[in-house]
Protein backbone atom coordinates (compact mmCIF):
# COMPACT_ATOMS: atom_id res chain seq x y z
CA UNK A 1 0.00 0.00 0.00
CA UNK A 2 2.62 2.47 1.10
CA UNK A 3 5.43 1.43 -1.23
CA UNK A 4 7.08 3.36 -3.96
CA UNK A 5 5.92 6.90 -4.12
CA UNK A 6 7.77 8.19 -1.09
CA UNK A 7 11.05 6.59 -2.04
CA UNK A 8 11.22 8.58 -5.26
CA UNK A 9 13.32 7.88 -8.33
CA UNK A 10 14.99 9.45 -11.31
CA UNK A 11 11.83 11.33 -12.17
CA UNK A 12 12.12 13.31 -8.95
CA UNK A 13 12.82 16.99 -9.39
CA UNK A 14 12.33 20.30 -7.64
CA UNK A 15 10.58 22.04 -10.53
CA UNK A 16 7.59 22.90 -8.36
CA UNK A 17 9.41 23.32 -5.05
CA UNK A 18 8.29 26.95 -4.82
CA UNK A 19 4.63 26.10 -5.19
CA UNK A 20 4.53 22.99 -3.04
CA UNK A 21 2.77 24.65 -0.12
CA UNK A 22 -0.13 25.58 -2.37
CA UNK A 23 -0.10 22.23 -4.14
CA UNK A 24 -0.26 20.33 -0.89
CA UNK A 25 -2.71 22.63 0.85
CA UNK A 26 -5.93 21.07 -0.52
CA UNK A 27 -4.82 17.53 0.36
CA UNK A 28 -3.63 18.51 3.82
CA UNK A 29 -6.76 20.55 4.53
CA UNK A 30 -9.15 17.82 3.33
CA UNK A 31 -7.44 14.98 5.13
CA UNK A 32 -6.71 16.86 8.34
CA UNK A 33 -10.28 18.11 8.59
CA UNK A 34 -12.05 14.96 7.39
CA UNK A 35 -9.84 12.14 8.70
CA UNK A 36 -7.34 13.25 11.34
CA UNK A 37 -9.59 15.67 13.24
CA UNK A 38 -12.52 13.21 13.28
CA UNK A 39 -10.30 10.50 14.77
CA UNK A 40 -9.21 13.01 17.43
CA UNK A 41 -12.80 13.92 18.21
CA UNK A 42 -13.68 10.22 18.32
CA UNK A 43 -11.00 9.78 20.97
CA UNK A 44 -12.58 12.62 22.97
CA UNK A 45 -16.06 11.12 22.56
CA UNK A 46 -14.86 7.79 23.91
CA UNK A 47 -14.25 9.58 27.22
CA UNK A 48 -17.66 11.24 27.42
CA UNK A 49 -20.91 10.19 29.05
CA UNK A 50 -23.55 8.53 26.92
CA UNK A 51 -26.85 10.15 26.05
CA UNK A 52 -29.54 7.49 25.95
CA UNK A 53 -31.05 8.43 22.61
CA UNK A 54 -27.67 8.43 20.85
CA UNK A 55 -25.05 11.14 21.08
CA UNK A 56 -23.14 12.25 24.16
CA UNK A 57 -23.24 14.43 27.24
CA UNK A 58 -20.14 16.58 27.59
CA UNK A 59 -18.96 15.16 30.86
CA UNK A 60 -15.71 13.24 31.31
CA UNK A 61 -16.11 9.53 32.02
CA UNK A 62 -14.12 6.28 31.88
CA UNK A 63 -17.43 4.47 31.57
CA UNK A 64 -16.98 3.28 27.95
CA UNK A 65 -13.59 1.63 28.51
CA UNK A 66 -14.69 0.37 31.89
CA UNK A 67 -17.72 -1.29 30.33
CA UNK A 68 -15.51 -2.83 27.66
CA UNK A 69 -13.06 -4.48 30.04
CA UNK A 70 -14.87 -4.87 33.38
CA UNK A 71 -18.13 -6.20 34.70
CA UNK A 72 -19.29 -4.53 37.89
CA UNK A 73 -22.59 -6.32 38.18
CA UNK A 74 -26.04 -5.10 37.32
CA UNK A 75 -25.95 -2.09 39.63
CA UNK A 76 -22.27 -1.31 39.26
CA UNK A 77 -21.49 -1.81 42.95
CA UNK A 78 -19.86 -5.23 42.85
CA UNK A 79 -16.08 -5.60 42.70
CA UNK A 80 -14.96 -5.47 39.07
CA UNK A 81 -14.50 -8.74 37.27
CA UNK A 82 -13.08 -9.00 33.78
CA UNK A 83 -15.87 -8.67 31.23
CA UNK A 84 -15.27 -11.30 28.58
CA UNK A 85 -18.12 -10.50 26.16
CA UNK A 86 -16.34 -7.79 24.18
CA UNK A 87 -12.88 -9.28 24.49
CA UNK A 88 -14.34 -12.47 23.03
CA UNK A 89 -15.88 -10.53 20.15
CA UNK A 90 -12.45 -9.05 19.44
CA UNK A 91 -10.84 -12.44 19.79
CA UNK A 92 -13.39 -13.97 17.41
CA UNK A 93 -12.71 -11.21 14.90
CA UNK A 94 -8.97 -11.85 15.12
CA UNK A 95 -9.55 -15.57 14.68
CA UNK A 96 -11.93 -15.14 11.69
CA UNK A 97 -9.59 -12.66 10.03
CA UNK A 98 -6.66 -15.00 10.72
CA UNK A 99 -8.35 -18.00 9.11
CA UNK A 100 -9.37 -15.87 6.13
CA UNK A 101 -5.74 -14.69 5.81
CA UNK A 102 -4.40 -18.25 5.86
CA UNK A 103 -6.95 -19.36 3.26
CA UNK A 104 -5.98 -16.41 1.05
CA UNK A 105 -2.31 -17.26 1.48
CA UNK A 106 -2.88 -20.90 0.55
CA UNK A 107 -4.62 -19.90 -2.69
CA UNK A 108 -2.89 -16.57 -3.31
CA UNK A 109 0.74 -17.66 -3.06
CA UNK A 110 0.63 -20.31 -5.81
CA UNK A 111 -1.45 -17.95 -7.95
CA UNK A 112 1.07 -15.13 -7.52
CA UNK A 113 3.99 -17.46 -8.34
CA UNK A 114 2.20 -18.76 -11.39
CA UNK A 115 1.45 -15.27 -12.70
CA UNK A 116 4.97 -14.00 -12.00
CA UNK A 117 6.47 -16.83 -14.03
CA UNK A 118 4.38 -16.17 -17.16
CA UNK A 119 5.88 -14.40 -20.17
CA UNK A 120 6.27 -10.68 -19.35
CA UNK A 121 3.63 -9.65 -21.86
CA UNK A 122 1.02 -12.00 -20.37
CA UNK A 123 1.49 -10.96 -16.75
CA UNK A 124 -0.54 -7.73 -16.79
CA UNK A 125 -3.51 -9.62 -18.20
CA UNK A 126 -3.42 -12.19 -15.40
CA UNK A 127 -2.99 -9.47 -12.79
CA UNK A 128 -5.90 -7.59 -14.30
CA UNK A 129 -8.08 -10.71 -14.13
CA UNK A 130 -7.29 -11.07 -10.44
CA UNK A 131 -8.02 -7.41 -9.67
CA UNK A 132 -11.36 -6.99 -11.48
CA UNK A 133 -13.44 -8.64 -8.74
CA UNK A 134 -11.93 -6.32 -6.13
CA UNK A 135 -13.45 -3.33 -7.89
CA UNK A 136 -16.91 -4.84 -7.91
CA UNK A 137 -19.05 -3.52 -5.08
CA UNK A 138 -18.19 -5.36 -1.86
CA UNK A 139 -21.85 -5.48 -0.90
CA UNK A 140 -22.77 -7.13 -4.20
CA UNK A 141 -19.93 -9.61 -3.88
CA UNK A 142 -20.99 -10.53 -0.36
CA UNK A 143 -24.62 -10.91 -1.42
CA UNK A 144 -23.49 -13.06 -4.36
CA UNK A 145 -21.48 -15.23 -1.99
CA UNK A 146 -24.54 -15.66 0.21
CA UNK A 147 -26.64 -16.54 -2.82
CA UNK A 148 -24.06 -19.12 -3.88
CA UNK A 149 -23.68 -20.73 -0.45
CA UNK A 150 -27.37 -20.86 0.55
CA UNK A 151 -28.79 -24.19 1.68
CA UNK A 152 -30.65 -24.56 -1.61
CA UNK A 153 -28.24 -22.43 -3.58
CA UNK A 154 -26.25 -23.30 -6.69
CA UNK A 155 -23.27 -24.73 -4.77
CA UNK A 156 -25.37 -27.20 -2.84
CA UNK A 157 -27.40 -28.10 -5.90
CA UNK A 158 -24.26 -28.75 -7.89
CA UNK A 159 -22.74 -30.90 -5.13
CA UNK A 160 -26.01 -32.80 -4.68
CA UNK A 161 -26.28 -33.18 -8.44
CA UNK A 162 -22.91 -34.87 -8.81
CA UNK A 163 -23.54 -36.92 -5.70
CA UNK A 164 -20.66 -35.69 -3.51
CA UNK A 165 -23.10 -35.02 -0.68
CA UNK A 166 -26.56 -36.38 0.06
CA UNK A 167 -27.72 -33.55 2.35
CA UNK A 168 -27.29 -29.85 1.58
CA UNK A 169 -24.39 -28.29 3.49
CA UNK A 170 -25.40 -25.60 5.98
CA UNK A 171 -22.78 -22.95 5.39
CA UNK A 172 -24.64 -19.65 5.74
CA UNK A 173 -24.78 -18.39 9.35
CA UNK A 174 -21.69 -20.32 10.39
CA UNK A 175 -18.14 -19.22 11.11
CA UNK A 176 -17.08 -20.90 7.90
CA UNK A 177 -19.37 -18.66 5.85
CA UNK A 178 -17.80 -15.56 7.39
CA UNK A 179 -14.30 -16.90 6.79
CA UNK A 180 -15.14 -17.71 3.17
CA UNK A 181 -16.72 -14.29 2.75
CA UNK A 182 -13.68 -12.48 4.11
CA UNK A 183 -11.35 -14.69 2.09
CA UNK A 184 -13.34 -13.92 -1.02
CA UNK A 185 -13.48 -10.17 -0.28
CA UNK A 186 -9.75 -9.64 0.09
CA UNK A 187 -8.09 -12.45 -1.90
CA UNK A 188 -6.78 -10.05 -4.61
CA UNK A 189 -4.89 -8.14 -1.88
CA UNK A 190 -2.91 -11.28 -1.12
CA UNK A 191 -2.00 -12.01 -4.72
CA UNK A 192 -0.74 -8.56 -5.74
CA UNK A 193 2.11 -7.91 -3.26
CA UNK A 194 3.34 -11.52 -3.48
CA UNK A 195 3.25 -11.26 -7.26
CA UNK A 196 5.32 -8.07 -7.11
CA UNK A 197 7.90 -9.77 -4.89
CA UNK A 198 8.15 -12.97 -6.97
CA UNK A 199 8.44 -10.93 -10.15
CA UNK A 200 11.53 -9.17 -8.76
CA UNK A 201 13.00 -12.47 -7.55
CA UNK A 202 16.04 -13.64 -9.48
CA UNK A 203 15.44 -17.24 -10.50
CA UNK A 204 19.14 -17.89 -10.99
CA UNK A 205 19.22 -18.21 -7.19
CA UNK A 206 16.87 -21.17 -7.54
CA UNK A 207 19.10 -22.60 -10.25
CA UNK A 208 22.15 -22.24 -8.04
CA UNK A 209 20.36 -24.18 -5.30
CA UNK A 210 19.21 -26.85 -7.74
CA UNK A 211 22.76 -27.22 -9.07
CA UNK A 212 23.73 -28.02 -5.51
CA UNK A 213 21.19 -30.85 -5.62
CA UNK A 214 18.38 -29.16 -3.69
CA UNK A 215 15.06 -30.79 -4.63
CA UNK A 216 12.41 -28.57 -6.16
CA UNK A 217 10.30 -28.10 -3.03
CA UNK A 218 13.39 -27.44 -0.93
CA UNK A 219 14.32 -24.67 -3.34
CA UNK A 220 10.85 -23.24 -2.90
CA UNK A 221 10.96 -23.44 0.88
CA UNK A 222 14.54 -22.42 1.56
CA UNK A 223 15.34 -20.00 -1.27
CA UNK A 224 12.21 -18.54 -2.87
CA UNK A 225 10.07 -18.23 0.27
CA UNK A 226 12.59 -16.25 2.36
CA UNK A 227 13.33 -14.00 -0.63
CA UNK A 228 9.69 -13.04 -1.15
CA UNK A 229 8.81 -12.86 2.55
CA UNK A 230 8.21 -9.07 2.52
CA UNK A 231 5.57 -9.60 -0.17
CA UNK A 232 3.94 -12.35 1.86
CA UNK A 233 3.88 -10.19 4.99
CA UNK A 234 2.40 -7.28 3.03
CA UNK A 235 -0.26 -9.55 1.53
CA UNK A 236 -1.19 -10.98 4.94
CA UNK A 237 -1.58 -7.48 6.39
CA UNK A 238 -3.66 -6.29 3.45
CA UNK A 239 -6.05 -9.19 4.00
CA UNK A 240 -5.97 -9.30 7.80
CA UNK A 241 -6.49 -5.60 8.56
CA UNK A 242 -9.64 -5.00 6.50
CA UNK A 243 -11.02 -8.40 7.55
CA UNK A 244 -10.65 -7.45 11.20
CA UNK A 245 -12.96 -4.46 10.95
CA UNK A 246 -15.25 -5.76 8.25
CA UNK A 247 -18.96 -5.38 8.68
CA UNK A 248 -20.67 -6.80 5.61
CA UNK A 249 -19.36 -10.37 5.64
CA UNK A 250 -20.20 -11.10 9.29
CA UNK A 251 -23.48 -9.22 9.04
CA UNK A 252 -24.80 -10.88 5.88
CA UNK A 253 -23.12 -14.30 6.05
CA UNK A 254 -22.61 -14.83 9.76
CA UNK A 255 -25.98 -14.22 11.34
CA UNK A 256 -26.47 -13.18 14.94
CA UNK A 257 -24.19 -15.74 16.59
CA UNK A 258 -21.07 -14.78 14.66
CA UNK A 259 -20.78 -11.21 15.81
CA UNK A 260 -17.57 -9.39 14.95
CA UNK A 261 -16.05 -6.01 15.88
CA UNK A 262 -17.64 -4.26 12.91
CA UNK A 263 -21.16 -5.28 13.92
CA UNK A 264 -20.48 -4.39 17.56
CA UNK A 265 -19.43 -0.89 16.55
CA UNK A 266 -22.24 -0.44 14.05
CA UNK A 267 -24.83 -1.42 16.63
CA UNK A 268 -23.76 1.44 18.92
CA UNK A 269 -24.68 4.04 16.32
CA UNK A 270 -27.94 2.59 15.03
CA UNK A 271 -31.33 2.62 16.59
CA UNK A 272 -32.14 3.15 20.24
CA UNK A 273 -29.65 0.78 21.84
CA UNK A 274 -26.93 3.17 20.78
CA UNK A 275 -24.06 4.00 23.08
CA UNK A 276 -21.83 6.46 21.25
CA UNK A 277 -18.96 6.64 23.76
CA UNK A 278 -18.81 2.85 23.86
CA UNK A 279 -18.80 2.67 20.04
CA UNK A 280 -16.06 5.29 19.95
CA UNK A 281 -14.04 3.37 22.54
CA UNK A 282 -14.41 0.09 20.60
CA UNK A 283 -13.30 1.93 17.42
CA UNK A 284 -10.28 3.35 19.25
CA UNK A 285 -9.32 -0.11 20.47
CA UNK A 286 -9.66 -1.50 16.95
CA UNK A 287 -7.62 1.38 15.52
CA UNK A 288 -4.90 0.87 18.13
CA UNK A 289 -4.75 -2.83 17.28
CA UNK A 290 -4.39 -2.03 13.57
CA UNK A 291 -1.73 0.62 14.17
CA UNK A 292 0.28 -1.82 16.29
CA UNK A 293 0.14 -4.37 13.45
CA UNK A 294 1.16 -1.75 10.87
CA UNK A 295 4.02 -0.37 12.99
CA UNK A 296 5.27 -3.85 13.74
CA UNK A 297 5.26 -4.81 10.06
CA UNK A 298 6.87 -1.52 9.04
CA UNK A 299 9.70 -2.24 11.48
CA UNK A 300 10.08 -5.76 10.16
CA UNK A 301 10.07 -4.49 6.61
CA UNK A 302 12.65 -1.84 7.51
CA UNK A 303 14.90 -4.44 9.08
CA UNK A 304 14.58 -6.60 5.97
CA UNK A 305 15.69 -3.69 3.77
CA UNK A 306 18.58 -2.80 6.05
CA UNK A 307 19.97 -6.28 5.63
CA UNK B 1 24.76 -26.10 -16.88
CA UNK B 2 21.08 -26.34 -17.59
CA UNK B 3 18.83 -27.22 -14.70
CA UNK B 4 17.33 -30.70 -14.68
CA UNK B 5 13.92 -29.15 -14.78
CA UNK B 6 12.46 -25.68 -15.13
CA UNK B 7 12.55 -24.10 -11.67
CA UNK B 8 9.99 -21.54 -12.66
CA UNK B 9 7.37 -24.23 -12.97
CA UNK B 10 5.76 -25.63 -9.84
CA UNK B 11 3.45 -28.54 -10.44
CA UNK B 12 -0.10 -27.76 -9.39
CA UNK B 13 0.29 -23.98 -9.31
CA UNK B 14 -1.54 -23.59 -12.60
CA UNK B 15 -4.45 -25.57 -11.22
CA UNK B 16 -4.53 -23.41 -8.07
CA UNK B 17 -4.49 -20.26 -10.19
CA UNK B 18 -7.42 -21.45 -12.26
CA UNK B 19 -9.21 -22.45 -9.05
CA UNK B 20 -8.48 -18.99 -7.63
CA UNK B 21 -9.98 -17.27 -10.67
CA UNK B 22 -12.95 -19.63 -10.53
CA UNK B 23 -13.60 -18.67 -6.91
CA UNK B 24 -13.25 -14.99 -7.70
CA UNK B 25 -15.66 -15.07 -10.60
CA UNK B 26 -18.14 -17.83 -9.71
CA UNK B 27 -20.42 -15.78 -7.44
CA UNK B 28 -20.48 -12.87 -9.88
CA UNK B 29 -21.21 -15.06 -12.87
CA UNK B 30 -23.95 -16.92 -11.01
CA UNK B 31 -25.70 -13.74 -9.89
CA UNK B 32 -25.51 -12.42 -13.44
CA UNK B 33 -27.07 -15.60 -14.79
CA UNK B 34 -29.83 -15.64 -12.19
CA UNK B 35 -30.67 -12.00 -12.83
CA UNK B 36 -32.05 -13.18 -16.17
CA UNK B 37 -34.23 -15.78 -14.50
CA UNK B 38 -37.92 -15.49 -15.39
CA UNK B 39 -39.09 -17.02 -12.11
CA UNK B 40 -40.06 -14.83 -9.14
CA UNK B 41 -38.35 -17.36 -6.88
CA UNK B 42 -34.58 -17.17 -6.70
CA UNK B 43 -34.25 -20.94 -6.42
CA UNK B 44 -36.04 -22.23 -9.50
CA UNK B 45 -34.87 -21.63 -13.01
CA UNK B 46 -37.73 -20.70 -15.32
CA UNK B 47 -36.08 -19.66 -18.54
CA UNK B 48 -34.36 -16.50 -19.71
CA UNK B 49 -36.15 -13.19 -19.36
CA UNK B 50 -35.45 -9.50 -18.91
CA UNK B 51 -38.40 -9.25 -16.58
CA UNK B 52 -36.43 -8.17 -13.51
CA UNK B 53 -34.54 -5.52 -15.42
CA UNK B 54 -37.86 -4.07 -16.49
CA UNK B 55 -39.01 -4.35 -12.89
CA UNK B 56 -36.04 -2.29 -11.69
CA UNK B 57 -37.05 0.60 -13.95
CA UNK B 58 -40.84 0.37 -13.79
CA UNK B 59 -41.70 -1.89 -10.84
CA UNK B 60 -43.01 -0.84 -7.40
CA UNK B 61 -39.49 -0.13 -6.10
CA UNK B 62 -38.34 1.76 -9.17
CA UNK B 63 -38.80 5.24 -7.69
CA UNK B 64 -36.67 4.32 -4.69
CA UNK B 65 -33.94 2.87 -6.87
CA UNK B 66 -33.96 5.80 -9.29
CA UNK B 67 -33.64 8.24 -6.42
CA UNK B 68 -30.80 6.21 -4.89
CA UNK B 69 -29.06 5.85 -8.25
CA UNK B 70 -29.25 9.59 -8.91
CA UNK B 71 -27.71 10.34 -5.51
CA UNK B 72 -25.01 7.74 -6.05
CA UNK B 73 -23.97 9.08 -9.44
CA UNK B 74 -24.03 12.75 -8.44
CA UNK B 75 -21.89 12.03 -5.38
CA UNK B 76 -19.52 9.76 -7.29
CA UNK B 77 -18.94 12.29 -10.09
CA UNK B 78 -18.30 15.23 -7.76
CA UNK B 79 -16.27 13.25 -5.22
CA UNK B 80 -14.09 11.65 -7.90
CA UNK B 81 -13.50 14.99 -9.65
CA UNK B 82 -12.52 16.82 -6.48
CA UNK B 83 -10.41 13.92 -5.18
CA UNK B 84 -8.60 13.66 -8.52
CA UNK B 85 -7.75 17.39 -8.53
CA UNK B 86 -6.49 17.23 -4.96
CA UNK B 87 -4.49 14.09 -5.69
CA UNK B 88 -2.92 15.55 -8.85
CA UNK B 89 -1.73 18.66 -7.01
CA UNK B 90 -0.45 16.58 -4.09
CA UNK B 91 1.41 14.22 -6.42
CA UNK B 92 3.05 17.19 -8.16
CA UNK B 93 4.27 18.53 -4.82
CA UNK B 94 5.41 15.16 -3.51
CA UNK B 95 7.17 14.01 -6.70
CA UNK B 96 8.20 17.34 -8.25
CA UNK B 97 8.67 19.54 -5.19
CA UNK B 98 12.23 18.53 -4.34
CA UNK B 99 13.16 17.19 -0.93
CA UNK B 100 11.32 18.68 2.00
CA UNK B 101 10.74 17.73 5.56
CA UNK B 102 7.05 16.99 5.35
CA UNK B 103 7.34 14.90 2.19
CA UNK B 104 7.02 11.49 3.85
CA UNK B 105 4.37 12.85 6.21
CA UNK B 106 2.41 14.18 3.23
CA UNK B 107 2.54 10.80 1.54
CA UNK B 108 1.48 9.11 4.76
CA UNK B 109 -1.41 11.54 5.14
CA UNK B 110 -2.59 10.93 1.57
CA UNK B 111 -2.61 7.17 2.09
CA UNK B 112 -4.10 7.40 5.59
CA UNK B 113 -7.67 6.51 4.51
CA UNK B 114 -6.31 3.18 3.24
CA UNK B 115 -4.74 2.28 6.57
CA UNK B 116 -7.51 3.24 8.97
CA UNK B 117 -10.18 0.51 8.95
CA UNK B 118 -13.19 1.74 7.04
CA UNK B 119 -15.57 1.30 9.95
CA UNK B 120 -13.33 3.48 12.12
CA UNK B 121 -13.31 6.22 9.46
CA UNK B 122 -17.09 5.90 9.30
CA UNK B 123 -17.55 6.26 13.08
CA UNK B 124 -15.06 9.12 13.27
CA UNK B 125 -16.74 11.01 10.44
CA UNK B 126 -20.20 10.55 11.94
CA UNK B 127 -19.00 11.79 15.33
CA UNK B 128 -17.19 14.71 13.70
CA UNK B 129 -20.29 15.93 11.86
CA UNK B 130 -22.30 15.47 15.04
CA UNK B 131 -19.78 17.42 17.13
CA UNK B 132 -19.72 20.42 14.80
CA UNK B 133 -23.50 20.31 14.46
CA UNK B 134 -23.53 19.56 10.75
CA UNK B 135 -26.84 18.03 9.63
CA UNK B 136 -26.42 14.65 7.99
CA UNK B 137 -27.47 14.38 4.37
CA UNK B 138 -26.05 14.25 0.86
CA UNK B 139 -23.39 16.84 1.63
CA UNK B 140 -21.92 14.83 4.51
CA UNK B 141 -21.75 11.75 2.27
CA UNK B 142 -20.01 13.81 -0.41
CA UNK B 143 -17.40 15.25 1.98
CA UNK B 144 -16.64 11.84 3.46
CA UNK B 145 -16.29 10.34 -0.02
CA UNK B 146 -13.90 13.05 -1.20
CA UNK B 147 -11.50 12.28 1.65
CA UNK B 148 -11.82 8.54 1.22
CA UNK B 149 -11.27 8.66 -2.57
CA UNK B 150 -8.02 10.67 -2.46
CA UNK B 151 -5.63 7.71 -2.07
CA UNK B 152 -7.38 5.74 -4.81
CA UNK B 153 -6.92 8.66 -7.21
CA UNK B 154 -3.41 9.37 -5.95
CA UNK B 155 -1.86 5.94 -6.55
CA UNK B 156 -2.29 5.70 -10.36
CA UNK B 157 -1.48 9.41 -10.75
CA UNK B 158 1.77 9.18 -8.81
CA UNK B 159 2.68 5.92 -10.58
CA UNK B 160 2.29 7.72 -13.89
CA UNK B 161 4.20 10.81 -12.74
CA UNK B 162 7.10 8.67 -11.58
CA UNK B 163 7.39 7.41 -15.15
CA UNK B 164 7.70 10.91 -16.65
CA UNK B 165 11.18 12.32 -16.57
CA UNK B 166 11.58 15.85 -15.30
CA UNK B 167 13.59 16.79 -18.38
CA UNK B 168 10.39 17.51 -20.33
CA UNK B 169 9.33 20.32 -18.04
CA UNK B 170 12.90 21.54 -17.71
CA UNK B 171 13.15 21.76 -21.51
CA UNK B 172 9.92 23.76 -21.60
CA UNK B 173 11.21 26.11 -18.95
CA UNK B 174 14.56 26.52 -20.74
CA UNK B 175 12.46 27.79 -23.61
CA UNK B 176 11.01 30.44 -21.28
CA UNK B 177 7.77 28.70 -20.37
CA UNK B 178 6.62 29.75 -16.93
CA UNK B 179 6.18 27.08 -14.29
CA UNK B 180 2.43 27.25 -14.70
CA UNK B 181 2.69 26.94 -18.46
CA UNK B 182 5.08 23.99 -18.19
CA UNK B 183 2.64 22.33 -15.85
CA UNK B 184 -0.38 22.95 -18.04
CA UNK B 185 1.13 22.30 -21.45
CA UNK B 186 3.75 19.65 -20.72
CA UNK B 187 3.24 17.79 -17.47
CA UNK B 188 -0.56 17.67 -17.49
CA UNK B 189 -0.94 16.21 -21.02
CA UNK B 190 1.68 13.58 -20.22
CA UNK B 191 -0.18 12.84 -16.99
CA UNK B 192 -3.57 12.38 -18.65
CA UNK B 193 -3.61 8.56 -18.62
CA UNK B 194 -2.78 8.48 -14.91
CA UNK B 195 -5.36 11.15 -14.13
CA UNK B 196 -8.11 9.40 -16.09
CA UNK B 197 -7.25 6.11 -14.46
CA UNK B 198 -7.24 7.72 -11.00
CA UNK B 199 -10.58 9.41 -11.66
CA UNK B 200 -12.21 6.15 -12.74
CA UNK B 201 -10.97 4.27 -9.70
CA UNK B 202 -12.10 7.05 -7.36
CA UNK B 203 -15.47 7.03 -9.12
CA UNK B 204 -15.99 3.30 -8.54
CA UNK B 205 -14.83 3.53 -4.94
CA UNK B 206 -17.37 6.27 -4.27
CA UNK B 207 -20.14 4.54 -6.19
CA UNK B 208 -19.55 1.29 -4.30
CA UNK B 209 -19.01 2.57 -0.81
CA UNK B 210 -21.43 1.21 1.73
CA UNK B 211 -19.98 1.43 5.23
CA UNK B 212 -19.07 5.12 5.39
CA UNK B 213 -22.21 6.13 3.52
CA UNK B 214 -24.36 4.07 5.86
CA UNK B 215 -22.97 5.98 8.86
CA UNK B 216 -22.98 9.55 7.57
CA UNK B 217 -26.16 9.53 5.50
CA UNK B 218 -29.11 11.30 7.06
CA UNK B 219 -32.41 9.61 7.70
CA UNK B 220 -34.23 8.91 4.45
CA UNK B 221 -31.20 9.63 2.25
CA UNK B 222 -30.17 6.60 0.23
CA UNK B 223 -27.47 5.70 -2.26
CA UNK B 224 -27.57 2.54 -4.36
CA UNK B 225 -25.50 0.40 -1.95
CA UNK B 226 -27.54 1.44 1.10
CA UNK B 227 -30.79 0.85 -0.82
CA UNK B 228 -29.56 -2.58 -1.90
CA UNK B 229 -28.46 -3.40 1.64
CA UNK B 230 -31.86 -2.40 2.99
CA UNK B 231 -33.57 -4.61 0.43
CA UNK B 232 -31.24 -7.56 0.98
CA UNK B 233 -32.04 -7.49 4.70
CA UNK B 234 -35.53 -8.59 3.69
CA UNK B 235 -34.15 -11.41 1.56
CA UNK B 236 -32.45 -11.61 -1.82
CA UNK B 237 -35.05 -10.83 -4.48
CA UNK B 238 -34.61 -11.19 -8.25
CA UNK B 239 -34.78 -7.43 -8.89
CA UNK B 240 -31.85 -6.97 -6.49
CA UNK B 241 -29.89 -9.37 -8.65
CA UNK B 242 -30.74 -7.34 -11.74
CA UNK B 243 -29.57 -4.11 -10.07
CA UNK B 244 -26.46 -5.83 -8.78
CA UNK B 245 -25.65 -7.10 -12.25
CA UNK B 246 -25.96 -3.59 -13.69
CA UNK B 247 -23.70 -2.11 -11.00
CA UNK B 248 -21.29 -4.98 -11.49
CA UNK B 249 -21.25 -4.24 -15.21
CA UNK B 250 -20.50 -0.56 -14.60
CA UNK B 251 -17.60 -1.44 -12.29
CA UNK B 252 -16.12 -3.92 -14.74
CA UNK B 253 -16.39 -1.49 -17.66
CA UNK B 254 -14.80 1.33 -15.65
CA UNK B 255 -11.92 -0.78 -14.36
CA UNK B 256 -11.29 -2.11 -17.83
CA UNK B 257 -11.24 1.45 -19.21
CA UNK B 258 -8.93 2.56 -16.43
CA UNK B 259 -6.63 -0.37 -17.15
CA UNK B 260 -6.59 0.20 -20.91
CA UNK B 261 -5.86 3.91 -20.46
CA UNK B 262 -3.02 3.35 -18.02
CA UNK B 263 -1.62 0.57 -20.22
CA UNK B 264 -1.48 2.70 -23.32
CA UNK B 265 1.31 4.79 -21.84
CA UNK B 266 3.35 1.70 -20.98
CA UNK B 267 3.60 0.78 -24.65
CA UNK B 268 4.22 4.30 -25.85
Amino acid sequence: MAGGAASGGSSQSDTYAGARVWLLLPAWATLLILVVAPVGIMLVYSFLTKEFRGGVIWEFSWEAYDQFFFNRGLFGDEPPRIEWTYILIFWRSIWQAGVATLLSLAIGFPTACFIATRAPRQRPIWVFLVTIPYWVNLLIRTVSMKFLLRDNGPLNEALLGIGVISEPLHIVNTNLAVQLGLFYSYLPFMVLPIYAAVERYNFSLSEAAADLYAPRWTVLRRILLPAVKPGIVAGCILVFVPSLGSFLAPDLLGGARNFMIGSLIEEQFKGNAGNWPFGAAASMILLTLVLIILLFSARQQGRQEAR
Amino acid sequence: MAAKYDLRVFPGFRAVTLFCLAILYAPLVIVTIYSFNASPSITNWDGVSLRWYVDVFTGPDSEKFKYAARNSFIIAIIAATVATCIATLAATAILRGGRFRLRTVSFGLVSLPLMVPEIVTAVATLIFFNAIGFDRGLLTILLAHIAFCIPFAYLPISARMQGIEATYEQAAMDLYATRTLAFRRVLLPLMTPGIVSGFLLAFIVSLDDFIITNFVKGAGVETLPTAIFGAVKQGIKPNIMAISTMLLGISVVMVTLSWLVSRRDATK
